[in-house]
């Protein structure tokens, strides 16, 4: 246990038990999983991905490349970082990657097979093969933990939110962006990902307005957060910066105890980039055992968690900042063996920190390999005056500073290299984003400090117009340690493995051999190596990836470029991003006021498009579908059913024009269709493919009552809207959607006359109330509008009603019925008797083929009028003739056959004019009124086909049939006339 | 997400509306007078260009207007049609 007695934010009285790779361990209250594993001496935390090496924490933050684990205690959840866990009583966590322990893992045989695993084995070794074959075992190695077997019991939520100026991050610049843009009077959010306000200054002593930092942290901050213009969100993740200012952040832990996460679509007029920087890795051998770790990283959990990493540290580094954490080290008791510096010479200043400090600093020095494999015992370095072996536990390196960037380039921003600090820092810039502080290069704090005053003053000027306010003034600090780096490389031809992406295992000989067979682009050289393609994308890794390519091409950094970041910046969980959308909020179902009696009444219900859940059929007990459904169709064919039809689509469409805009639209005319009837239209699409039918009643001189299909109902109205708002504005017409206002149901079969008549009602059902007529009336004093339309070939009387009353009326109807065991039938059903009929269903027999004639109907289409949607595409059908196929029914020999929809046809005999695919079954089902299986069909030349034979090839079985008409029953239309 | 700016509502999120492409392809008045190929064009072709497109935008879940923008195609930048219904 090494832990110091004082110090940090950890609560000693409050002792958290938890459990680690199945081992009992114990923290405070105010740990990370990670900095209880530092307390705990855990070193080994998890595998990396391709040899299974053991690794150790490397950071202390969300850009922890290896301690990747599985939480156990709470969901079972996969791909978490230590570092960002916070303890909890008896939370259970397991490293991923590791089989069957993280302290022995078998896979680590990969890691003596090392040779055969260079950069691009996976693609050169399986293009060959059957990837079929080696997948199963790729597969099994792959992946950082298993998905959940549970479903997760969090709930979550999504909202969306405004802002005039967004600030991502509460490091010291952020809030003094906060500070300044709140006193403008701007709407402002601060999104925070740590627990805690103040990013460095929570691990760093420093001074601000000559008081400590923390104290100007928690006065600032505590005066924005009661301000009524400011949003404050800590453990809040800023994840993508997407277009025209949305920026996605994915709250955890919110206040609200029943809440797990919430996801944040915030839109900003502005937004500061206040994301900080991170420490990034020097590349030697060995640099990646466990106990080699970020100097940035070690004094974070000394300073915040009061865990220490070992007990003799030596300190590697190419720049300045280590030597400011050498007080750190002291004061926890720690050793420093020594700094071993990268440049040839340190500034005055460093060395007088040293020097203070009483550490001995090595110039000029290399490390050469790192003893020990599952802890450090000691370090190998180089210099001038030869090679040595030093004793250590732990060693801590500093490569430089990564500025993080990710947001300003998901926002399109572009990054370029900056030489003096040699990072990678926000170039030209997109969108309204403004990087300050680390995120924009600039690590000195006064100078991130000024920096977020001048943004956000030229932000609120830029708002308004004009600069006539005095800014708020930039707090002071006190002087700091000019930042100075040297970037050196290791030589070419390293010995040992040194890593420069720590997850996916990539080292400087991965990079050397992607360079020799030749990928120069950094974007070729990242997939083909797979650097910064890992969980972490490149966080840390990125820009010694392009450091070292530069260095093998032998060009510039700057002129190698950079790789773009995309969202997220930080993993997203499922749950968060579905918000409460799960389960049946997905997609919630439509419904019509008799869905709860069809329910209650046995319905077996199935989707019905336009996300419509309506019956399917209505089994009775010991009832199968094809029971339920033969008999209702029996019902509709010599008694009387009832469909719920309320989902149809409904438009009514006013104005002189009216007829006019009908006649373009369908391909029959509707101006001469004379008031109180209605006509059957059939509408295509401009390329002359069927698009849609229905019935359209003329209500009034200038009033029309459209329906269409429940699925065509969006497309049709968006169809006709754009031709009227975009194409045809001379037309005087108004078209508006009333399918939600009406309710629909079909009374139908031959007793369907005796059935209505026994309500009380002023309308007639005499013989000069005709199909396709309508009256509008009252059904025992509730207002309706009643049509002969027919759906089935059977007498029907469709019974138009407000939604309101509609339930009441179909409740009278099955009472009124009743004696002539009134049927309630379903969609399945309904389907079936369109089948016998060969009623043409744009949705089954159009298949963006198909036309009129091919279909049949000819007989609807008036291409003497002058125009009409589609009409110019059919031209060119009839001019370019030739071979097409056609709607047939098929009979099959063995009426008994089962017929899959989708069914190939086949010629019943090969021959030179007839071979191969000859079309498919469009629609097959057993019809219950003729005893036999029936289908419809396209089939090439069809029309000219009936009485041949084919055969139906279908996935599991195939039979002969007869080509016929498609039309199986009652073929002229008597009975629905009648 | 892109933000929509509806000459009648305001800007909005591009969730409520419908994209219906390209505004210059406008339906011959005398579809029979065209060519094969003038009608294939009109229907089945594309400008695409990279850079800046006028759009028909549909506020389906708003207002139900049609309305043209000018689009960037690279960078999405968005400016508003003087006459939007033209
Ligand atoms: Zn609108």
């Amino acid at each position: 246990m090494t832990r110091l007695a004082n110090g940090g934010v950890i609560d000693r009285q409050r002792p958290l038990r938890f459990t680690f790779n199945g081992k009992r361990y114990q923290g405070y209250e105010g740990d990370t999983l990670a900095s209880a594993l530092v307390a705990n001496d855990v070193l080994i935390v998890g595998r990396s991905f391709k040899y299974h090496r053991p690794r150790g924490l490397l950071t202390c933050g969300p850009e922890e490349p290896n301690a990747l684990v599985q939480l156990v205690s709470d969901g079972d959840q996969p791909n978490l970082r230590a570092t960002e866990i916070p303890l909890r009583e008896d939370l259970e966590a397991r490293s991923v990657n590791c089989w069957p322990s993280a302290k022995f893992d078998l896979r680590a045989i990969n890691s003596v097979l090392a040779p055969l695993f260079p950069a691009g084995f996976y693609y050169k070794t399986f293009m060959a093969g059957r990837w079929d074959f080696y997948s199963r075992f790729i597969r099994q190695a792959a992946g950082l933990g298993h998905s959940p077997k549970e479903r997760d019991q969090g709930r979550y939520e999504r909202v969306n939110h405004h802002a005039d100026v967004l600030i991502v991050g509460a490091g010291p610049s952020g809030i003094q962006a906060a500070r300044v843009s709140a006193e403008t009077g701007h709407d402002v959010m601060v999104l925070d990902m740590q627990e805690s306000p103040g990013g460095h200054l929570l691990f760093h002593p420093r001074q601000i307005d000559g008081r400590a930092a923390s104290d100007w942290v928690s006065r600032e901050v505590g005066e924005l957060q009661a301000r009524e213009n400011v949003t404050w969100l800590q453990s809040t993740t800023a994840t993508g910066y997407y277009d025209h200012n949305m920026v996605i952040a994915v709250q955890h832990e919110p206040a609200e105890s029943w809440l797990k996460e919430r996801l944040w679509h915030i839109r900003a007029s502005k937004v500061v980039i206040a994301t900080g920087a991170v420490e990034r890795p020097l590349i030697f051998p060995g640099n990646d055992r466990p106990g080699v770790m970020l100097a940035d990283a070690a004094v974070r959990y000394i300073r915040r968690f009061a865990a220490v990493p070992g007990k003799r540290v030596l300190i590697y580094t190419n720049n300045s900042t280590p030597y400011a954490h050498l007080e750190t080290f002291k004061t926890a008791g720690i050793e420093i063996q020594s700094i071993l510096d990268l440049r040839k010479s340190p500034s005055e200043a460093e060395l007088s920190l040293a020097r203070n400090s009483e550490v001995p600093v090595i110039v000029d020095a290399r490390i050469t390999g790192v003893q020990g494999r599952s802890g450090v015992k000691g370090v190998t370095y180089q210099n001038g005056a030869g090679t040595k072996t030093v004793r250590c536990d732990f060693v801590c390196h500093s490569g430089g500073w990564n500025p993080l960037i990710h947001l300003y380039s998901h926002a399109g921003g572009r990054s370029r290299f900056e030489q003096a600090s040699a990072a990678f820092v926000p170039g030209e810039r997109a969108q309204g984003a403004y990087p300050i502080g680390g995120a924009n290069g600039t690590f000195s704090l006064a100078e991130g400090l000024k920096e977020a005053t001048d943004v956000a003053n030229t932000l609120f000027c830029e708002s308004v117009g004009n600069s006539a306010w005095s800014t708020p003034a930039t707090p002071a600090t006190e002087d700091e340690v000019a930042y100075r780096i040297d970037q050196i490389w290791p030589e070419k031809g390293l010995k040992g493995k040194a890593f420069v992406d720590f997850q996916n295992d990539v080292t400087t000989a991965d990079i050397a051999l992607a360079v020799r067979e030749n990928f120069q682009s950094i974007e070729h050289v990242k997939r083909y190596t797979t650097a910064g393609m890992a969980v972490d994308q490149g966080k840390i890794g990125n820009p010694n990836v392009i450091g070292l390519v530069s260095r093998e091409l032998g060009e510039e950094q700057s002129s190698v470029g950079t790789t773009t970041f995309r969202p997220p910046f930080a993993p997203v969980s499922f749950g968060a991003i579905g918000g409460s959308e799960r389960g049946p909020l997905i997609i919630p179902a439509r419904t019509t006021p008799m869905t709860a009696w069809n329910i209650e009444n046995g319905a077996a219900m199935d989707e019905a498009g336009a996300n419509f859940r309506r019956p399917f059929f209505f089994p009775r007990p010991g009832e199968v579908m094809e029971d339920a459904v033969a008999r209702e169709a029996a019902a509709v064919r010599t008694s009387c059913g009832i469909y719920d039809g309320s989902p149809l689509g409904t438009f009514e469409l006013q104005g002189p024009d009216t007829g006019e805009l009908l006649n373009r639209l369908y391909t029959n005319r509707f101006d001469n269709l004379p008031v109180g009837r209605g006509r059957f239209g059939l509408m295509l699409r401009e390329d002359g493919r069927l698009f849609d039918d229905g019935v359209t009643f003329r209500v009034d001189q200038n009033r029309y009552l459209m329906s269409c299909g429940t699925g065509a109902a969006g497309p049709v109205y968006a169809h006709i809207d754009r031709l009227l708002q975009t194409e045809w504005t001379d037309l005087n017409v108004y078209l508006v959607n009333v399918s939600a206002a009406w309710a629909t149901m079909c009374v139908c079969g031959p007793l369907a006359r005796v059935v209505l008549g026994k309500l009380e009602s002023d309308i007639a059902l005499d013989p000069t109330f005709q199909f396709l007529d309508f009256r509008d009336g009252a059904l025992e004093g509730i207002n309706v509008r009643v049509a002969r339309v027919s759906y089935t070939g059977e007498l029907s009387f469709e019974v138009n009603v407000a939604r309101r009353s509609a339930l009441k009326l179909w409740k009278i109807l099955m009472e009124a019925g009743k004696e002539f065991d009134i049927t309630p039938v379903g969609s399945e059903t309904s389907g079936v008797l369109r089948i016998e009929k060969g009623f043409i269903s744009p949705g089954h027999e159009g298949d963006n083929i198909t036309n009129p004639f091919d279909a049949g109907m000819g007989w609807i289409v008036d291409m003497t009028k002058s125009d009409f949607i589609g009409k110019r595409s059919l031209l060119r059908d009839i001019k370019l003739g030739g071979e097409r196929q056609h709607v047939v029914g098929l009979l099959p020999d063995d009426e008994r056959a089962p017929v899959a929809d989708g069914s190939a046809l086949l010629p019943a005999q090969e021959s030179n004019s007839r071979s191969g695919f000859q079309g498919h079954v469009t629609a097959a089902c057993f019809s219950p009124t003729l005893k036999r299986t029936i289908a419809l069909a396209l089939l090439k030349d069809g029309q000219n086909r009936h009485g041949e034979k084919v055969v139906i090839s279908g996935l599991e079985n195939s039979c002969v049939a007869t080509v016929t008409e498609p039309a199986f029953y009652d073929p002229k239309g008597e009975r629905m006339r009648a | 997400m892109l933000e929509i700016p509806c000459p009648w509502c305001g800007p909005r999120n591009e969730t409520e509306f419908v994209c219906a492409g390209e505004a210059d392809r406008k339906r011959p008045a005398n579809p029979e007078a065209e060519t094969e190929e003038a009608w294939a064009d009109y229907l089945f072709n594309t400008t695409n260009p990279k850079g800046v497109v006028r759009e028909w935008w549909w506020h389906v879940s708003g207002c139900t207007r049609w309305f043209q923008i000018d689009r960037d195609t690279v960078t999405h930048e968005i400016t508003p049609v003087k006459d939007p219904s033209k």
